[in-house]
């Protein structure tokens, strides 16, 4: 495996939906097994643009838009990878995950297991997460706790363009399912409020990123701050303004959930003394209570103070905006819990 | 039908296309020069219902509050063919306290219980429990029937064929409603499915289905009339699929360059249709279709009022009402 860390120099810029869609090409170009289906991922090029161009590229025998039927496209993606090929299939919002969680969790997350390890199941499964532009309770989620609570599936969350390829690459590579989800917020969609970080420098050619490998984007040494996809960006702002106010923040972009890289997260804790854990999903039961919990069963003296956690509060995400932003982990509401950490 | 069933048909959905219009305009007002979907008065997706008026105006026709209707993440149409609160509605568009869903729901998630509508935007998600608000007709012993709407790219799911399934085994007093624009975002439906006509799907689970072709008004009206009368007779559910119009994108901010009826899509805009048809049977002249615009004006206009006049949600309020409170 060629490992290229995203930091390493690279002249050129992609928007992360453009570096997702040069993973899936190379790939295409290098594998023939590899194909792409779903919903509007032919001519329109994918809601979010995660497929804009690979139909013309590589024909309707290699990208097929399906009918709106998930259960069924999904499940015919999982039999495909069963035979070998090696599908990349999109649910477009990952919050349409309740018609087709069958497939996603009792076949294509099991077989391997149920097989005695004699099938595997080859594919990736994409989905858009997020929320922040009012789009309700029914297309704004994030739920890779979910999945992740589920055994049998990796679970990787870009935060940008060059982690988007890399992992994409390892996502199609990998001979285990694989749910690659995207947050609309990073992917520098023209129509949505762009991050600044979502455009930015992608390695040409081959690029692997590990899946199972944190990323530490920032080094610090008062707060350790876990987060992944769009929170990243949050908790990297927070941390250039509260560095001016004397408070030093160590970033841990987790890129996957499934596996979850706990040496970084304890090295980095061990460093810091303090932890704080940023989640764009639902607090109760998910990621953040499994980092904090991994700390403490290593060894709770790491902590200097108790740890604490921002995420969505156990509350279907609001549509009106001042709803909306009241229960998101944003910038303010990271800042806070690093101040109350650091007793500042 | 008598020249008022006529009028009142056209006047649904004159105020129907005087409401998409007025939205638009609210949506795109301030999301200008550069379109953000997040920004402005009205962020989020829209998903406008111009051109698929005559099949709620004639499904609706047959109804009253009693009855309840399942709407899709293209709702509007419904609504206001239903009766839901049009300033509730517009203020829950607008993310405003005085919403039907205190801002909480947006426009793919409204709720009016007093006349029994609700939507969804998962896709043919509105089927299931269309059962149950029938299944609680029937055992009640009412003649009120539950209507599901749903598009013709949602008849590929799962839920749409469960649903016909066991609502013919239970003989429930439902009328499912396609409503088949030709896209499913951008898949056309040829692209989609091999059958010609979700008519035929009906038949497979013992369910009469019509297909009304032409999007008019009057034939959806009166397709609608034969399947609720059975419904509410105890006969059982049926199943109308309307061959309708997307006038405009999937979604605001849809570009649909993948559109490849697009040129001939103005001309079979049904409203214009509909009033000339009108005009000709002598029906309705200069006077009238002005008065029955400047009516549906003043109505959506003041529910626009309204909703920009009421204040946004407290954001201390956020997560009150996950719960129902004994
Ligand atoms: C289960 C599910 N899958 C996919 C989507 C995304 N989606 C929203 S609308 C739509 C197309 C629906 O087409 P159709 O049922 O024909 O209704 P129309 O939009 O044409 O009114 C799709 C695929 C969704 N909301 N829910």
């Amino acid at each position: 495996m060629t490992l290229t860390e995203p930091s390493a120099p690279a002249g050129r810029k992609l928007s992360t939906a453009k570096a997702m869609v040069e993973a899936i090409a190379q790939e295409m170009d290098r594998d023939e097994r590899v194909f792409v289906l779903g919903e509007d991922v032919g001519s329109y090029g994918g809601i979010f643009s995660s497929t804009t161009g690979l139909l013309d590229r590589f024909g309707p025998r290699r990208v097929l838009d399906t009918p709106i039927s998930e259960t069924a496209f999904i499940g015919a993606a999982i039999g495909a990878a069963v035979e070998g090929l090696r599908p990349v299939v999109e649910l477009m919002f990952v919050d349409f995950f309740g018609v087709c969680m069958d497939q996603i969790y009792n076949h294509m997350a099991k077989i391997h297991y149920e097989s005695g390890g004699n099938v595997s199941v080859p594919m990736v499964l994409t989905a858009a997460v997020g929320g922040g532009y009012s789009d309700g309770a029914q297309h704004s989620q994030c739920l890779w706790g979910t999945f992740a609570h589920l055994p049998g599936m990796k679970v990787v969350v870009p935060s940008n363009p060059a982690d988007a390829k890399g992992l994409m690459t390892s996502a199609i590579r990998d001979d285990n399912p694989v749910v690659y989800l995207f947050h609309k917020g990073v992917m520098g969609l023209p129509w949505m409020a762009k991050n600044r970080r979502s455009i930015g420098p992608v390695p040409e050619g081959d690029h692997e990123v590990p899946i199972g490998k944190a990323n530490v984007v920032r080094q610090g040494s008062d707060v350790t701050v876990v987060t992944l996809s769009l929170s990243v960006h949050h908790a990297l702002d927070v941390a250039d303004e509260l560095a001016g106010q004397g408070v030093d923040c160590e970033v841990v972009d987790l890129r996957s959930l499934v596996p979850l890289d706990t040496d970084t997260i304890l090295d980095s804790v061990g460093k810091t003394g303090r932890l704080l854990v940023v989640d764009e999903d639902y607090l109760s039961f998910g990621l953040s209570g499994e980092v904090i919990a991994r700390v403490v069963e290593r060894d709770p003296a790491l902590l200097r103070a108790p740890a604490a956690r921002v995420a969505v509060p156990d509350v279907p995400i609001p549509y009106a905006r001042p709803l909306e932003y009241a229960v998101l982990p944003t910038p303010a509401r990271i800042r806070q819990a690093v101040l109350d950490l650091v007793g500042a | 039908m008598e020249a008022q069933g006529r009028l009142d048909l056209y006047r649904t959905m004159v105020l129907i296309r005087t409401y998409e219009e007025a939205i638009l305009r609210e949506y795109h007002a301030d999301k200008k020069p550069v379109f953000d979907i997040g920004a402005g008065l009205v962020p989020g997706e829209m998903h406008l219902s111009a051109g698929q008026e005559p099949v709620a105006a004639g499904v609706c026709a047959h109804l009253t509050g009693d009855d309840a209707v399942t709407a899709t993440h293209r709702p509007h149409h419904f609504a206001i063919a239903h009766g839901v609160d049009l300033d509730r509605m517009t203020a829950e568009i607008f993310g405003r306290t005085t919403g039907l869903g205190r801002g909480r729901g947006g426009h793919m998630h409204l709720f009016d219980p007093a006349v029994h509508f609700s939507c969804s935007g998962i896709i043919a998600e509105g089927y299931p429990p269309a059962l149950g608000q029938a299944l609680a007709f029937q055992r009640r012993g009412t003649d009120r029937v539950a209507v599901a709407v749903t598009g013709e790219g949602a008849a590929n799911q799962g839920a749409f064929h469960e649903s016909l399934n066991l609502a013919a085994l239970w003989q429930l007093p439902v009328v499912f409603v396609v409503e088949d624009n030709d896209w499913g975002i951008s898949v056309p439906r040829s692209a989609s499915t091999c059958v010609t006509s979700n008519a035929d799907r009906a038949a497979g689970y013992g369910i009469p289905g019509v297909r009304v072709e032409d999007n008019s008004v009057e034939a959806v009206h009166e397709a609608a009339g034969q399947a609720i009368t059975r419904a509410r007779a105890g006969e059982g559910p049926s199943l109308i699929e309307v061959h309708t119009l997307r006038l405009w994108g999937h979604f605001e901010g849809d570009a649909q360059g993948y559109r490849s009826d697009l040129d001939g899509v103005p001309g079979r805009d049904p409203l214009p249709t509909y009033e000339n048809q009108l005009r000709a049977s002598g029906d309705l002249d200069d006077a009238k279709v002005a008065g029955y615009q400047a009516a549906a004006s003043e109505r959506v206009e003041a529910a626009i009022a309204f909703a920009k006049e009421s204040p946004e949600p407290d954001p201390a309020t956020a997560l009150d009402f996950v719960f129902a409170r004994a």
